[in-house]
């Protein structure tokens, strides 16, 4: 039983880790109904960007994050200026291959700028198993319960934002209808500005946490392929959806590799979550929590 | 002024629903088909013929292939490099164990294996939708991967987990394995390619075809003027996956020779047949081809110009490659969404008017 309690604990906080990832994807969806593929590579260029900023630069950790930030900020600036600007109105399945020209674009100077070996990151989050449950007989890295406690203080800062700032309203009105938010006088550029800065931060979020569990290295833009099933699983609109289908992949998974994998074999997880998430969609086609679609002809 | 068809009468209902009904059309693919079986392996060396033309007609088909499924049903699919895997492991499979039924039937069966596969991932279309299908084709691809990694029945129990196409002859000739002359096995996937396009072209301009297009172009209405959308989608999923088999088969036994799963269908494989389409043209057999050509020949040029012109080394080319393709499909989404095919058809447009665009 103790033993079922630590393979689903540790399912939940890997899920935590993935529900960062799938949070980048929820914003820029919802605010303008790009499925960014880019997601995973953003990760993985802040993250790089963070490790070089500290090491070629020398710079403390926390002016290392607020560089990174701006050069995130600089980034999604960058991206509606050269390339959303001229995407408006595409079919979403244009935007989506451009974010997948992004990624190879992020990717490939992620490396030339810093470099393409394995790197270290550290800024100081605590390692190693927690002391308290590991007296109880149950191991927990103490990175994850970090990793937990921020994706959870995010998730609050986001909704307050979302809630209760001006920008936020704006946002939210923009992913209700663009066309009615052009006509009270709200700037789409602007929006997508602030959305992918805010998403270009919850990717560095995510950078920091997945790479300080296994190093910066290019895997690391493999985790949006993670983040997919607990995308659709949570439905694409819906902030609570990507947190909660996080953890219900993570937990599936983990316990379908322990009790389940070794009877096929193993390495089960590159799919599992994907089977496990199209099993929801079959009696919820648009997610746990994705907004109802209604079609009219 | 060279292309209209004013003064082309069609005195039956045969003529008129003709797979080319305009003269100028017809002569341009008896042209390209002349050039392509009789030009073409005259004129260039090895090196053409294995390394670029090779790998962009059995592109092609792979793109032709998905299409079907994207441009002309709708269905979008991430699935494209385990469904190449299905087809490249079952005409393995069929080659060690039937090896006197000969390879081009091998090779259809093959493709019939991987429409069946096909159309069990294409359940779920009936019931989710847009890019939540997308996702959960990618269920397909990791699945199939990992099946053809696990389980040793598929690669025969070998040590290594590759799969080797053994060498077959086709009248006395032979076409697979590492002896095969690229002239044969050019010959070979062209004639693929050839039958098997002006298949599409004609599929779609059928009845399947047009019931494929009224469930793209809206499924609830389509529904309601009696389109059975369970029909519909899942045979654009079996004739697609039909096609990608195919296409993987030969990816497998003629072109590569042998294969490994990981490396050899994994999802960059499904993410570049999709660049081919839209780059080449949702809906258009002709922007399957253009796609497929320019994606192939891209890369390779970039990289000759880069490695022998300038004289980078392959690591910063490699880099700069990748952020030069990234580049490219961003300004080329930019320019002109709607793909090669579509440029094409402006041609045309002015071709008609021309020399007096009045």
């Amino acid at each position: 039983m103790l033993f079922f309690i630590e393979v689903a604990l540790s399912g939940l906080m890997a899920g935590v880790m993935y529900s960062l990832v799938a949070l980048g994807f929820v914003l820029i969806f919802k605010a303008s109904g790009i499925f960014n593929f880019a997601q995973g590579v953003m990760a993985l260029f802040a993250a790089l960007t963070l490790v070089g900023l500290m090491e070629k630069f020398g710079m403390p950790v926390w002016l290392a994050i607020i560089g990174t930030i701006a050069v995130m900020i600089a980034l999604a600036w960058l991206i509606e200026r050269l390339m959303l600007r001229h995407l408006v109105n595409q079919e979403p399945i244009i935007l989506f291959m451009a974010t997948i020209g992004l990624a190879y674009v992020l990717e490939g100077m992620g490396d030339i700028m810093w470099g393409s070996d394995v790197k270290v990151l550290d800024i100081g989050i605590p390692q190693g198993a927690w002391d308290w449950l590991w007296d109880q007989g149950i191991y927990i890295e103490k990175l994850e319960m970090f990793a937990a406690a921020t994706a959870a203080i995010m998730v609050i800062v986001l909704a307050i934002f979302f809630q209760k700032t001006r920008i936020g309203r704006a946002l939210r009105a923009v992913a209700d209808d663009h066309q009615a938010a052009l006509s009270v006088g709200i700037s789409l550029h602007t929006i997508w500005v602030v959305v992918w800065s805010v998403s270009g931060i919850v990717a560095l979020v995510a950078g920091i946490m997945w790479g300080s569990k296994s190093g910066v290295q290019f895997s690391l833009s493999l985790i949006a392929l993670k983040a997919l099933p607990v995308l659709i699983l949570g439905g694409f609109t819906s902030v609570p959806g990507a947190i909660i289908g996080g953890m219900i992949i993570g937990v599936g998974e983990k316990l379908a590799e322990v009790y389940f994998g070794p009877m096929v074999g193993g390495a089960i997880e590159n799919w599992f979550a994907y089977m496990l998430a199209l099993a929801f969609l079959l009696f919820r086609p648009q997610g746990l929590f994705g907004e109802k679609i209604i079609e009219r002809v | 002024m060279f292309y209209r068809e004013t003064g082309q009468f069609k005195a039956s209902y045969q003529d008129d629903q003709a797979l080319f009904p305009i003269d100028q059309d017809r002569y341009v693919i008896f042209a390209v088909l002349f050039i392509t079986f009789a030009v073409v392996p005259m004129l260039l060396n090895q090196y053409w013929l294995n390394a670029i033309l090779l790998p962009f007609l059995i592109y092609s088909l792979a793109a032709l292939g998905l299409n079907i499924l994207t441009g002309y049903c709708g269905q979008l699919s991430l699935g494209t490099g385990g469904f190449m895997a299905v087809g490249a492991f079952s005409v393995y499979k069929l080659m060690v164990a039937f090896p006197e039924l000969g390879f081009i039937p091998l090779v259809i069966i093959s493709g019939f294996i991987t429409a069946a596969v096909g159309t069990l991932f294409g359940l779920p279309s009936l019931r989710i939708k847009g890019f939540y299908l997308a996702v959960a084709t990618l269920a397909a691809q990791f699945f199939l991967i990992w099946l053809f990694n696990k389980v040793g029945w598929f690669f025969n129990y070998n040590a290594t987990g590759m799969i080797t196409s053994p060498p077959m002859t086709l009248f006395g000739v032979i076409i697979t394995g590492p002896e095969a002359s690229p002239v044969a096995k050019y010959y070979l996937v062209a004639g693929f390619v050839a039958v098997f396009a002006l298949l599409a072209k004609n599929i779609a301009r059928g009845r399947i075809g047009r019931n494929w297009m009224a469930i793209r172009d809206m499924d609830i209405a389509a529904e309601l003027i009696g389109v059975r959308p369970l029909v519909a989608k899942l045979s654009a999923f079996a004739v697609s996956s039909f096609y990608i088999g195919m296409a993987g088969a030969l990816y497998f036994a003629v072109w590569l020779g042998s294969a490994e799963p990981t490396e050899a269908f994994d999802i960059n494989q499904s993410f570049l047949v999709l660049f081919m389409i839209i780059i080449g043209g949702l809906g258009s057999v002709l922007g399957s081809f253009l796609g497929a050509a320019f994606l192939v020949v891209m890369p390779i040029m970039l990289k000759n110009i880069l490695v022998d012109g300038f004289g980078t080394n392959t690591a910063l080319a490699a880099h700069i490659e990748i952020i030069t393709v990234g580049i490219l499909i961003i300004g080329f989404l930019i320019v002109e969404p709607h793909g090669l095919a579509r440029l094409w058809r402006i041609a045309k447009e002015k071709l008609r008017l021309w020399p007096f665009p009045y």
